[in-house]
């Protein structure tokens, strides 16, 4: 039993992430990879790369649970379960006092709360547009000659700001091209872009309501200008995961874990 | 009307059609009355080719107190029930389009979209739909029908007769029935006109008894579904709901209902279920998605999920025990005024309370729906409520009735996998 581990497979939109762990629950290996356009093929090179990276042979992993978008593209899974019951297993695991998760994946946000044990209670999900996605950030960045990380910068959320009123990917992207041809700085249109995400996900946390601790996770956590005008916002601490990409993978790995268990 | 040789053609259909594809392991034997369901329904739509001359014909909305028509012997057609026919084809966005294209906004209602689709275009997967000689709507179930009937009426220049039920904030009132009863009343010399008969009370009782002991047994057959397992599915009722709304008030649709019942009790009396292991039991709340019936069924089947109830086919058994033939107008009134999505959010609150305890139902859908604004405005407070009050898992997903280009299944799917992960966990608290 001791030498046993378990895999958590998340394939999303953007990216396939692979963890794995052992029984005692220690993380043994983190792989993110890009989905690119063949999900099945990337789960498959994920999981042979953390193999690797953790000096892992394939038989000495017990159970994997596929979540993400392409969970049911993955052939050497022994289960499923959705991103949403993931992301709250994880992110308990990482901050035990975890209530509430607000998950920004993507291709859609999610705010999910949880139990004393990392269950989910209830969730509130926005999947019928891109805005306030990863997605969302990654077209305003080529907009902006940008790259995520300098988008990011939580410098460009102290100062002024600018309306972004439209929620519509496609139509906050013109906003941003006539607020560009208007001469306006550049830090002002970040710091409107990054207040209308957020005011998009506090209309999700209203919906459900704010328990416990809040554990921000999803590829868009990195992004820490958007951090702190949340924090702002909700008037609390978000607890940050190192790598808020893999929550989701670590929380099937967690759930594979607890699975094996109950065999 | 005389059907000789319809039926006799219809036979012939039957050998053109597909076989009909295996039922899953999930479901339990399926209802014998679906084969006399069809035939009910192909016989009302065939038949509808040939009544321009024999009859006169009214399209009726879904809601309308029909029971007055059918005093005149008009063949009744409910664009609605076609619309959906057309959605359940999976051609909900071809006649979408064709109305979008002359200039309809894609936010109206899509039942509206493909009757008007169907209207500009000839189409009808039906064959042929008869030319109304009258249209008859009420704004009981929304205030889109004054406007979508106004656009046939105009276009196709022919009388509209619009029944208009005051929404029941609080409580219904004397002056309402009043109201109401009257409009009845002041209906009758222009159906005598257009239909070129009279009216006859007595003809008119038998009709509205009729009626009333129809809509009885579709809550009794309703009601078979609170037996462990549950004899059907929600989405079976879907297709069994077509007669109470479409050929309420006649003879065809009274018999038929006292087969079905006979069937479900016999199912219930062996314990044959809907689907072969009920571990939960579902509410469903708002109109069919007509395009996904068999995805959520099967969906729901395969993890042993069955719903039990939903306040859509509840809406034509809820009222009629307000009918009363001897005192018709008020009574018809009484009925058609207070229909759920005629009624307040708090009485919409209290009979899902009472579906939920009565049908012992563990978890809750909700389709919020783009097509029907009453129907899906309050789901989220609703959800919120019951959800609290009554600790029940639930579940909102965004879809419409029959414009299948609204349906993100992906997307839905997450969802509803995640909202039985919550009905599990909640299971083994």
């Amino acid at each position: 039993m001791s030498n046993a581990l378990f895999a958590g497979v998340d394939v999303g939109s953007l990216s396939t992430d692979v963890v794995l762990i052992d029984s005692a629950g220690a993380t043994r290996a983190e792989v993110v990879f890009p989905t690119g356009i063949n999900g099945a093929e990337a789960a498959q090179k994920a999981y042979d790369l953390a193999l690797e990276q953790g000096g892992i042979s394939r038989d000495q992993i017990k159970a994997v649970i596929a979540t993400g978008y392409g969970r049911a593209a993955v052939a050497f899974a022994s289960g499923k379960t959705t991103e949403i019951s993931c992301h709250g297993v994880g992110a308990h695991h990482l901050f035990p006092d975890t209530g509430t998760v607000i998950d920004i994946g993507g291709q859609d946000s999610k705010v999910i709360q949880v139990d004393g044990r990392g269950r989910m209670l209830d969730f509130s999900m926005n999947d019928k547009c891109a805005a306030g996605t990863g997605r969302f950030l990654e077209v305003m960045a080529a907009q902006l000659e940008m790259n995520l990380n300098e988008l990011s910068d939580p410098r460009h959320v102290s100062g002024e700001s600018v309306q972004i009123s439209s929620t519509c990917t496609v139509f906050a992207e013109s906003e941003v091209i006539s607020l560009l041809a208007k001469h306006t700085p550049r830090e002002q249109i970040i710091n409107g872009l990054q207040r209308s995400i957020v005011n998009r996900i506090w209309s999700m946390v209203i919906s459900i309501g704010i328990q416990g601790e809040i554990t921000i996770t999803g590829g868009v956590a990195k992004n820490k200008g958007l951090v702190t005008v949340l924090e702002e916002k909700l008037g609390m601490h978000l607890n940050v995961p190192d790598n808020p990409q893999t929550v989701g993978a670590l929380g099937a790995a967690h759930i594979a874990q607890r699975g094996f268990k109950d065999e | 009307m005389r059907d000789v040789g319809a039926p006799a053609l219809m036979s012939f259909r039957d050998l053109t059609r597909r076989k009909s594809r295996p039922v899953p392991e999930a479901f339990g034997p399926p209802l014998r009355s679906n084969k006399r369901l069809k035939e009910i329904l192909g016989r009302h739509y065939f038949l509808s080719r040939y009544v321009p001359g024999a009859k006169k014909v009214a399209w009726v909305t879904s809601g309308a107190p029909v029971e007055l028509l059918r005093a005149f012997d008009f063949y009744t057609i409910y664009p609605e029930n076609h619309s959906a026919l057309v959605g359940a084809k999976k051609n909900g966005a071809e006649y979408c389009s064709i109305a979008e294209s002359d200039g309809f906004s894609q936010d109206l209602c899509s039942y509206a979209r493909i009757d008007l689709g169907h209207m500009l275009s000839g189409k009808s997967p039906a064959g042929k739909l008869p030319r109304p000689d009258l249209l008859f709507c009420s704004n009981n179930i929304c205030q889109t029908v004054i406007y979508w009937y106004k656009t046939i009426a105009h276009e196709l220049n022919i009388p509209l007769i619009h029944f208009d039920a005051p929404f029941v904030s609080t409580k219904q009132s004397e002056a309402d029935v009043r109201y109401m009863a009257q409009q009845l009343l002041d209906m009758i010399p222009i159906l005598e006109q257009v239909s070129g008969n009279v009216f006859y009370l007595n003809d008119f009782e038998t009709i509205l008894s009729r009626s009333q002991e129809t809509s009885q047994t579709w809550g009794t057959i309703l009601q078979t579904m609170r037996a462990k397992p549950a004899p059907m599915t929600i989405f079976d009722a879907f297709g069994h709901l077509a007669p109470i709304v479409s050929l309420r008030g006649l003879p065809v649709a009274h018999d038929y209902y006292n087969i079905l019942l006979e069937e479900l009790e016999e199912r219930v009396a062996l314990g044959i279920g809907a689907i072969t292991e009920e571990r939960y039991r579902l509410i469903w709340d708002n109109i069919a998605v007509w395009y996904k019936v068999r995805f959520l069924a099967t969906f729901f089947a395969e993890r042993k999920m069955n719903f039990v109830t939903a306040t859509y086919t509840n809406a034509w058994a809820e009222t009629t025990c307000h009918l009363d033939v001897k005192d018709p107008w008020s009574s018809m009134a009484k009925t058609y005024g207070q229909i759920i999505l005629n009624n307040n959010l708090k009485h919409r609150m209290g009979l899902m309370r009472d579906m939920i305890k009565n049908f012992e139902v563990d978890g809750m859908v909700m389709h919020s729906t783009r097509s029907c604004k009453p129907y899906s405005v309050g789901q989220f407070d609703l959800r919120r409520a019951l959800g609290a009050e009554l600790n029940l898992p639930a579940v909102i997903i965004d879809a419409d009735i029959a414009d299948e280009r609204v349906w993100s299944e992906q997307q839905i799917q997450t969802r509803l996998e995640a909202f039985c992960e919550t009905l599990e966990d909640a299971a083994h608290v």
